[in-house]
This record gives structure tokens, sequence and C-alpha cells, in this order.
């Protein structure tokens, strides 16, 4: 099940830095956007607060709402590990479980909600996972082996069958491709082009070319110099942002004239 | 291959030339300290042995004659057998006790304590190593014994049927059972220490990963902490295993000696450790007592060694480990 | 296009995800916080006996402490007699580490150096080897060393000072050398390299940029090297040997150091006082003693590893 997302007037303060202003954005479910701006804008920041994942940093607090279907995630009643739960992440680099072998690393979230699950249940969430990560194929002859012993790309899709295993309704990815090869980026893609038949998804890239491969919709974000906090400029379509955006910031960055 | 002498003579002329004069003479001061420890390492070995022999080489009527309360002929196997065994299980008992604290309050400090207090509660556990033994000894004594002794005969007549517990509760409290207790505390700073830099090491990603999943924090210390540190931790519990073996005074101050193979841990008069028996019978010991107690101590010695090396050579297989990632 | 088709939230669908987000896992979260319990209470179970050793120590102490008590000896003290000091012990402690601290700080800080700025290859990986090994010898061993040493050079029965500070030197030297190796790790390379761009050999370099720039540090961990062997009693013991009178030679006959005077007092027990306890006889004055030199011990200890905490805190320049 995949769900919306609505952020308002969202404020993201580390200690009293304030590192984004005001966001106010709908993120559709069963969709794939994408966020795009250059270095230090708050685009990755942002993304953690869709999770929670910022309570991490000391001192880290947002004001203002997310709300899935309506519920604000912020809410006094809202559990931060459920959140995190329902709300699945994928990271800039690879970060499998080193001491797990591949599928123990693809159980490691479910087993943590379900400690009793058969071995039967577990080899068909191994098998649905890993096909959903595209990864089955290369990997299921060595399930029991470590999966540091993988290459970047196949670890990166193991941690996206990590993600989807627990069936998540949104997954975020926080640069997904960055530390990756161009065919192995290529399969992240292609991979992604599917999930989003199930999921919400929301991508961060520093790349254009990705963003206007795999999102559906675009959000810009800048940052008018350091010390000051990134906005979001302008979400839309994302072949409307690439062709014709509304704002001349916008259309400086996509072409390449700065960032 | 073929042209490697010529480049290595190059190399070593360089090297020739850049070290003239004090600053070779300083290189070699600075090389020759390194060695100096080697050295004294190794005298350490050779001048207990060399002390130890004539004990080693004696006969049972020999030593029965020098040592006070050798027992006639027994082998000084036999002999060093019941105060190997008390080494070795006060110090197990003391490493039970003490390494899941330790792990607790190593947990405490790297994910649990507030970040801007975890330094100075640090501290406050490495005091804990700077507490003279002495004076743990007086505490044990006077203040450890006299509290534990209600609990130990209620240990003693509710589960005496597990083999620690059997025998017959002693109303002094210095058992060795009590002995442990100081132990597993004196050893406490280093495997917390030990195992605080691994927690602390901890990739960030892998930490990252689990809260993702949905973890609490304590599913996170389970999924990616614990594992992380698992042969840090074993090599922490090694070393404090080294401290205990060879820990003295609390011992000689608090236990109640006795030379058998007696697992009765709450009963008096049943152990005894090689460093405690050392230092209460060498002050007065002359000729061939002095080489029986200073092989005793060569036994000891070659224990923590073992025990010592064992620890290292895990550190530094974890080391390749991380290297290689 | 499903971006350009709205998707309201229903009632039905906030219900349900409301309940996704508040969601309690009841077994989960009761052994989250379980563990947290436990967590902070292996740590408050730590401090118990802390806390419970310096209360006693200096509750028990500090009824001894006098200026008699600090600038006398016991020779001809006998039972109960209540006039003794420790001043005997203090000075010989104060000797005896002081020795040691001699022997120990140029090999180790040497050994550092070594192992920081020139170490390569095997030796230098035995040496941080053997250097982690020497870390767990038994102090009683070292006891032992010393006399088995001192034994071949002078024969036996040879007990003084000087034997005591190598079996303490034994216990000091590994600990100084981690802790300075440590310290000389903190210095960065660019300032060596600064150093040997303007044509300063690396021996001075050594002297004026590194030693220089981590002389903070180092003396933390002299000082804390200190700490660790001031109360070591076992190796005193069988090296040094026990008196009641003051004798500043470490170069010729026993000495008697704080811990092991402690020690000494505490297996004297009860003295008997024939017409009960008066002002010059007390039956448990030797217990006294004991508890009165494990404060003064347990103080010097404490200031030295504050000192040194301090040192470093105040003194070592701030390097980024």
């Amino acid at each position: 099940m995949a769900q919306r997302i609505d952020v308002k007037d969202l404020n993201i303060y580390y200690g009293d830095f304030l590192a984004v202003q005001d966001i106010t954005m709908t993120i559709e479910p069963k969709s794939v956007t994408a966020l795009i701006g250059p270095s230090g804008c708050g685009k990755s920041t942002f993304l953690r607060t869709l999770n929670r994942m910022h309570e991490v940093i000391p001192n880290a607090r947002v004001e203002g709402t997310v709300e899935m279907e309506g519920v604000d995630l912020y809410g006094s009643d809202v559990d931060p590990v459920a959140v995190r739960r329902n709300v699945g992440m994928v990271f800039q680099r690879p970060n499998p479980f080193p001491t797990m072998s591949i599928r123990d690393n693809v159980l490691a979230g479910v087993k943590l909600n379900n400690k009793r699950i058969s071995k039967a249940d577990a080899d068909d969430m191994v098998e649905s996972s890993l096909h959903g990560a595209n990864l089955w194929n290369e990997v299921k002859d060595r399930l029991e082996k470590p999966g540091s012993g993988l290459s970047g790309g196949q670890q990166q899709r193991l941690c996206i069958a990590r993600a989807i295993a627990v069936k998540p309704q949104v997954l975020l990815m926080d640069e997904p491709c960055s530390a990756l090869d161009p065919i192995s980026t290529i399969a992240i893609e292609d991979l992604i082009g599917e999930l989003k038949s199930e999921y919400t998804i929301v991508i961060v890239t520093h790349n254009m070319q990705q963003a206007a491969r795999v999102s559906d919709r675009t959000a810009f974000f800048n940052i008018a110099g350091t010390g000051k906090p990134g906005k979001l400029i302008e979400m839309d379509e994302t072949s409307t942002i690439f062709s014709s955006p509304s704002e001349k910031s916008t259309e400086d960055y996509v072409s390449g004239r700065f960032g | 291959m073929t042209d490697s002498p010529p480049r290595a003579r190059a190399r070593a002329t360089r090297r020739r030339g850049s070290d003239r004069g004090f600053n070779r003479v300083f290189r070699w001061i600075a090389v020759g300290s390194g060695v100096l420890i080697l050295a004294v390492l190794a005298a350490v070995a050779l001048f207990l042995l060399w002390q130890a022999w004539p004990a080693l080489t004696a006969g049972s009527d020999e030593l029965a004659t020098a040592v006070p309360r050798y027992p006639e002929d027994t082998s000084f196997v036999a002999y060093v057998g019941p105060l190997v065994f008390g080494t070795l299980l006060a110090a197990i008992l003391a490493l039970a006790i003490a390494t899941p604290l330790a792990i607790g309050i190593a947990l405490f400090i790297s994910h649990y304590a507030p970040r801007r207090l975890s330094q100075v509660l640090g501290y406050l556990v490495d005091l804990l190593a700077a507490v003279p033994s002495v004076i743990y000894g007086l505490w044990g004594f006077f203040v450890l014994a006299p509290f534990v002794v209600p609990i130990w005969s209620w240990l003693n007549e509710y589960l005496g049927w597990f083999p620690l517990f059997a025998g017959e509760a002693s109303p002094t409290g210095r058992v060795l059972a009590t002995v442990a207790i100081v132990l597993a505390v004196m050893i406490l700073p280093i495997i917390t220490a030990v195992s605080r830099e691994v927690f602390l090491q901890t990739p960030k990603l892998h930490e990252e990963a689990a809260l993702a999943l949905g973890a609490t924090r304590w599913e996170l210390v389970r999924t990616a902490v614990l594992p992380f540190g698992r042969s840090g931790i074993i090599s922490a519990a090694m070393l404090g295993l080294g401290r205990a073996l060879g820990e003295t005074m609390a011992v000689l101050m608090i236990l109640s000696p006795g030379f058998l193979y007696s697992f009765h841990i709450l009963d008096s008069a049943q152990h005894q450790t090689i460093a405690a028996y050392i230092a209460l019978d060498f002050p007065e010991a002359s000729g061939l007592a002095v080489n029986t107690l200073i092989a005793t101590g060569l036994v000891l010695f070659v224990i923590t060694l073992a025990v010592n090396m064992g620890a290292r050579a895990i550190v530094a297989r974890r080391k390749e480990f991380s290297g290689a990632n | 296009m499903s971006a350009t088709t709205a998707h309201p939230p229903t009632a039905e669908s906030t219900e349900r995800v409301r309940s996704m987000l508040t969601a309690a896992h009841p077994g989960r979260k009761r052994v989250d916080r379980t563990m947290t319990v436990l967590v902070w209470g292996a740590f408050a179970l730590a401090m118990v006996p802390l806390i419970s050793l310096l209360w006693t120590v200096t509750s028990n102490g500090i009824g001894r402490i006098s200026m008699d008590f600090l600038t006398l000896s016991m020779r001809n003290i006998f039972g109960g007699d209540p006039t003794g000091g420790i001043y005997h012990a203090i000075m010989g402690t104060l000797i005896i580490t002081g020795l040691a601290t001699l022997i120990s700080v140029p090999i180790g800080v040497l050994t550092a150096i070594y192992l920081v700025e020139y170490g390569r290859g095997a030796l230098a990986r035995s040496v941080t080897f053997f250097v982690d090994v020497m870390t767990g010898i038994p102090s009683i061993v070292a006891g032992l060393f010393a006399v088995a040493l001192f034994t071949l050079i002078l024969g036996p029965a040879a007990r003084f000072g000087l034997i005591g500070a190598v079996a303490l030197s034994v216990l000091m030297i590994p600990v100084v050398v981690r802790s300075c190796e440590e310290m000389l790790k903190l210095v960065p390379n660019e300032l060596r390299e600064a150093a040997y761009a303007l044509g300063v050999p690396k021996w001075l370099t050594i002297v004026k940029v590194v030693l220089r720039t981590s002389v903070a540090g180092l003396t933390t961990g002299v000082l804390l090297a200190i700490a660790r062997v001031i109360g070591e009693t076992a190796p005193l013991l069988v090296a040094v040997g026990v008196t009641d009178s003051i004798n500043t030679n470490p170069f010729e006959g026993r000495m008697m150091t704080l811990p092991v005077f402690a020690y000494r007092q505490y297996s004297q027990g009860l003295a008997t006082c024939p017409g009960g306890e008066s002002a010059t006889c007390i039956p448990d004055i030797a217990l006294q003693n004991a508890w009165g030199a494990a404060l003064v011990l347990i103080v010097l200890v404490l200031l030295l590893n504050i000192i040194g905490r301090l040192v470093n805190r105040w003194f070592s320049p701030k390097l980024r």
C-alpha cells in the first residue's frame, strides 16, 4: 500500500540554526518524487524528516507538520519507531550488516517485528524481496554468504530488498546511486521504475539526468548562501521542471549554469 | 627483478645520506629503548626460570623439608595444582560477574547516557581502576565480607543443590565468592574501557540502517553494535581475566586460604591463589623455599602471558578484518 | 498519470495509517525499556562500590589524620601505642615511586618516539605486541623478577628500595609507552613536514616540534602511570620488605611504603591493652593506622589523576 504525504510549513532546526525553512509540498502515492538542488540546500535533511531519522542528530527538531494520509508523523501519540518501520530508507552508501548473511540481512527488519516467523514464510519473504530488488537470480545460490561479499551495486539492491521486506508505505532514497558505477546505476534506476507501482518513492539525487529519467515530479531546493536556510523553490511535473520551469534559478540549475 | 639490486643500493645510500651525525645517534637511542623493552620481558622470563630451576629439579623430599606447609611425597606439579585451580576459579568467577556488567556500562557510556555527561561518567568508572588494591583488600574485609554473609548463607540454604553453593557457608564471609566480587569490581574498568572504545567505533552507516528498519534503541544495539563489537568484547574480557589472575592483595587480605580442589565457593579454607600464596610466604622464606615460590610465580607468569597473548591476537585479527572492508 | 490525479486522504485511509503509526508493539517496547533500565542499572551498580569504598576510607581514616601521624615514624612503637605515624612510609613511597619514574619515563617516552616516528617492520610490530603483553604482567611477578635480578648481582636476601623501583618500572614502562604513543600520534603530520621543509633535521624536529607540542599530553600520561603504580603493594612486599624506621637511602636497607604499611598494620590486628583502652593504649590502633594510610594513599592517587587530566585539558595546544 502506498500512501500520500502532505508537508505543511515545515522548519528544520539544528539547535538554534534554521537549516531548512518553510517547506510545503505534497508527495503523491505510487509515484517517484525527486528532490534536486545544490549541495547543502537541505534536501537530504528534509528527506530524513520524512521518517524522523534526523532525530539521531542531537538537538535536531522540526516545526510544522508532516502528514501521512492526514496523520501527523510528529503527533504526540505517534511512535518514531513505527514511523521508520512504515517509511523505509535506502542510504547513499550501501550498508548491509557485515556480520549477517545475505538472507539474514533481508530478514533483519522483519525479525525485529515478528520474531517467531516460520522458516517457510521466511524463505518466501527472502525470495520475494530479492525478486523485488532484482537480485534473486544473482544471489539465490549463496544466500548464506555474508552480504559484504557482494559488489557495490548488488549491496545497494540488497539494502533495497531489506527495506521492502518489511512492506513499508513509503521508500526514501538518499542519493542511492552516488557510490555506484554506471551499470549498477542503471539497474537501480530500472528497479525504481518497477517499485513505484507499489510504493511511494522519494529520491534525493545530484544527478539531473537521473531525476529526469526516474521521477514523475521534481522539487528544486536552493540556498541563498552559507548560513542561510535551504528553501523549496518550486515543485512540478518533472517534464515541466526540465523544460519550462517558472523560476529563473531552477532554469539556471537544471541547465547546468550553477550548482 | 633484474634492476632491483641497484635500486635498493640507491635507496640505501639515500637513506644513509639523510641520516648523518646526531640524527643517527638519536635514532639509535630510540631504537635501543624499544629493544630494551623486549630485553626486559625476556629477562623477566629468564630470571624467573633461572631462580625457579632449583625448585623444579629438586626431589619431593628436599622440597618437603625446605618449604613450610609442603605436603609429603608430592611432586611440584601436584603441589602447584590446587593453587592454579584456585587462581583460575577466582578469576573465572570474577570474569563471569564483571563481563555482563561491563558491557552494560560500556553501552551506557557509548549509547545511552546523555552525550555531554558520558565523558565524565567514563572518568568515574576509570576511578575504580585507580584505587590501590590494598584498599580493595581493606574494603573487602571490613565492608563487603560482613555484608554478603547473609546473602551467602541464603544461597547456601536454598540453592545448595547447585555445586558452587554447596558445602557450608562460612560465617565470616572470607570466601572465594567474596573475593570474586572484589576482583570483578577491580577488572570492571578495564573491560569497560576496551568495550566502550569498540562500541563507539560502530559505523554510523550500520546504526542508521538498523534505525531505518524501525529498530528500537535496544534493537539497534543488538543488530548493529554488539555484532560489530563481539571480538572487542572477547579480547576485553581476556584482558580482564589476565588482571584477575595476577591480583594479589585483595585475595591475600580477604580469603581464608586452603589447598583443595573444591567448588565450594561459600566455604572458607578451601582455596588459595598463586599470587596471594607468594605474597603471604615470601617475606619469611629463605633458601629453596624462595626458589619454590618463584617457580609458582613462573607458573602464574606463563598463564597470564598465554591469556594476554590470546587477547592481543584476537584484537590483531579484528584489525585485519576492518582493514579489509 | 498518477501524479496529476489528486488522492485526498479518506477517513478510512487516515484511520488505517493512524493505527499503523501508533501501533504499539508492547513486547518490543517492554524489552527496550527493560534493557534501558538494565543498562542504567549496570552503571549505578558500578558506582556502589566506588562510593562505598571512598566513604569507608574517608570516614575510617579521617580520625587518625593529624600532624603527628604525618610526621612521625613507627620506630619503637609497640602494641596499642597511638603515637606512631606514617612519615617513613610516605618518604619510602615518594622515593621508590620517584626512582621508578626516573627509570621508566626516559625508556617509555623514547620507545613511544621510536614506535611513532621510526617504527617500521617486524621490530616495531613485536615491540608493540610485547608492550601490550607486558601490560598484563601480574605485579607480584614483577616483584619476583626484580628480586631474582638482584639476587644474581648481590646474592640472596638483598632488600632495598631500588629493587622495588625496578619492579615498579616493569609495571610502569608499558603504561608510559601506551599513553605517550597515543599523545605523539595526535601531533599532526603537517607540523613535522613544515619543520622538514625548513631544513630542520629529524631529531631536532622531534625534540623541538613533536615533543614540544605534546608535552602536556606526555605529562598527563606520566602522571597517570605514577598513579597506577603508587598503590602497588605486592611487588614492594616481596622486593623491599618492611621496616618501622625512616630510611631515605634507596640503595641500602629495607624501606616502608604506604600500601605495604596499610597491609602490615591490617595484618597485625588488635593489640592487647592490659589496663583496657586508655590514652596510651588503643586496641584497634593498627587498624586505624591502616585506614589512615589508606586515606593518604587514595588522596595521593586521586590528586595525581585529577592533576593529570587538568594538565592535559589546560595546557595542551588546540590541535584541530
